[in-house]
């Protein structure tokens, strides 16, 4: 979107101006009139000290807005614009500005949309076109959300555990539109990683990396999911994935093992294998093993399952799926899975059209469709 | 975030708790009952979980391509459809049960006497885009 280094500046931005004495809320919407005005003015009248531009442009936004604004709330702001004594100087903006977005009473959805809008200097209507949502709507959930923050006190913000949740969906969660969640969540968790030294943060960096990696092989015609078994390995990222795998020794090394070190242990083996025959799945079972120990949770039994099928052969993965939740999202198709490799191909095609009425994307649903129209030989 | 379609039908639901048919009711309670829906609707956009609605005309038919160059064949109107849509309201919201709770304040507009009408609506999952990560 820009080149100019515009959204790296935001955080940066917003701080100055609480500094100033400004709420977090407040600077927050006066920094988001001045980058909507930037999009439009920069492209063809670049300013020769942009942090300055901002600045300037934010606080006269803010400024506007206290003008144009009867509320006793900015009012109250106005008397305040005197620098806080309290402010400390040496702390990171950036940090901070993650931290506080991540904030644990906000529920998920307005903690990424903040994250979005503050940390990662998005506009109100990006974020909204990405997520297909009216802009209005979005603009009243982060409004809600920074006055949620408000509420509960900025001096109690998220740790680094809620800031990588929210990185962590945000990667997930599969939009993609003319703005790139995917590559968005990985700038803003590499830029968390240059400003902070957790073992997590590059666990985190490392399984975005290598999945990153693998995106042009993930989709065929017309959005088709491609699974991982059938992926051209000749269009993974080779350069990311190295890069993932250097970030994710370093992280193990350091021998502070969580969640997402241990995930992306897996996808760096995948990322390391010539084909599915020649994955190393034994020690994938074991990275599921110690990950069922982390999470305790019934979608990691699963994949657990699958891996252990590929070990040790898919009747050891079935006993596998004894104790889990049948309400856990894919377990039909996981089930119709191990039973296609085990041969039992009337029972997988039934089980992989019950996955495909459980699907919950669309994608999703028609590769299950394929699969029980495949093993029922109506289509070569 | 996921999104649900909220659907309120002119037929084929189960009876409403306040089983008065709207061709009964009071000019005033028609004008309490769309109030209370078009407060719903602002109270959405205000709590930023709102994102499209629209109510239905009666009036439809189904409709089919019938080969190439032909027109299109029509059937209807829905004379003996049992299910018709009467509305819906696409909303965005952070969990399955935060749905069914504003279905069913959605479900609690007034009806006769002003006593909430308890409609059945039907909730609906819209599929999400599939997740990046699933191994």
């Amino acid at each position: 979107m820009d080149g100019t280094g515009l959204r790296e500046r935001i955080p940066h931005v917003v701080n100055t101006l609480v500094r100033r004495g400004l709420s977090f809320a407040a600077a927050e919407d006066a920094v988001q009139s001045a980058l909507v005005r930037a999009v439009e003015v920069w492209p063809h009248d670049p300013p020769r000290n942009p942090t300055g531009w901002l600045i300037t442009t934010a606080w006269r936004a803010f400024l506007d807005q206290v003008r144009s604004d009867e509320s006793r709330a900015l009012r109250e702001e106005r008397n305040a614009m005197e620098p806080r004594p309290g402010a400390a100087p040496s702390r990171d903006d950036t940090l901070w500005l993650y931290f506080l977005c991540a904030h644990p009473a906000l529920t998920p959805g307005s903690a990424i949309a903040l994250t979005l809008r503050a940390v990662g200097g998005l506009t109100t209507r990006q974020i909204a076109e990405a997520y297909l949502v009216p802009e209005a709507t979005m603009a009243q959930r982060i409004s809600r959300a920074k006055q949620r923050i408000a509420d509960r006190g900025l001096d109690r913000p998220g740790s680094v555990t809620t800031v990588l949740r929210v990185l962590y969906l945000l990667f997930n969660e599969g939009y993609s539109g003319d703005i790139d969640l995917a590559a968005e969540a990985v700038r803003l968790t590499r830029q968390l990683a240059s400003r902070i030294d957790e073992p997590e943060v590059s666990g985190l960096l490392a399984l975005m990396l290598l999945h990153h990696a693998r995106r042009e092989a993930r989709t065929g015609a017309g959005g088709r999911l491609v699974p991982l078994s059938e992926q051209d390995r000749r269009l993974w990222d080779t350069a990311l994935i190295r890069e993932g795998i250097d970030i994710l020794q370093e992280a193990l090394a350091r021998d502070r093992r969580g969640e997402y070190q241990v995930q992306a242990a897996i996808a760096a083996l995948h990322a390391d294998a010539p084909s599915t025959e020649e994955t190393d799945w034994p020690q994938i079972v074991e990275w599921y093993d110690e990950l069922v120990e982390l999470t305790g949770s019934d979608v990691v039994r699963l994949n657990r399952a699958v891996a252990l099928g590929e070990a040790e052969g898919p009747r050891t993965g079935a006993a596998a799926l004894i104790g889990i939740d049948t309400a856990t999202p894919r377990y039909a198709a996981v089930s119709a899975h191990l039973h296609e490799r085990a041969g039992d191909l009337d029972l997988a095609a039934l089980a992989y059209t019950e996955a495909a009425r459980r699907a919950t994307s669309e994608a999703e649903r028609v590769h299950l469709e394929r699969r029980a129209v495949r093993l029922r030989g109506a289509d070569g | 975030m996921p999104k649900y379609l909220l659907l309120k039908h002119y037929r084929g639901g189960k009876a409403p708790l306040n089983d008065v048919p709207g061709d009964r009711w009071t000019e005033s309670e028609w004008e309490a009952h769309v109030a209370y829906m078009d407060d719903f609707a602002d109270r959405l956009r205000d709590s930023g979980e709102f994102v499209a609605s629209a109510a239905l005309s009666m009036d439809g038919e189904w409709v089919r391509y019938d080969g190439e160059g032909r027109p299109p064949v029509t059937d209807g109107p829905f004379a003996e459809t049992k299910d018709l849509v009467a509305g819906w309201m696409l909303i965005d919201v952070d969990s399955y049960e935060r749905a069914l709770a504003l279905a069913s304040d959605l479900s609690a507009a007034p009806g006769a006497g002003g006593n909430p009408l308890g409609e059945w609506l039907e909730v609906r999952p819209v599929m999400e885009p599939a997740p990046t990560v699933t191994e």
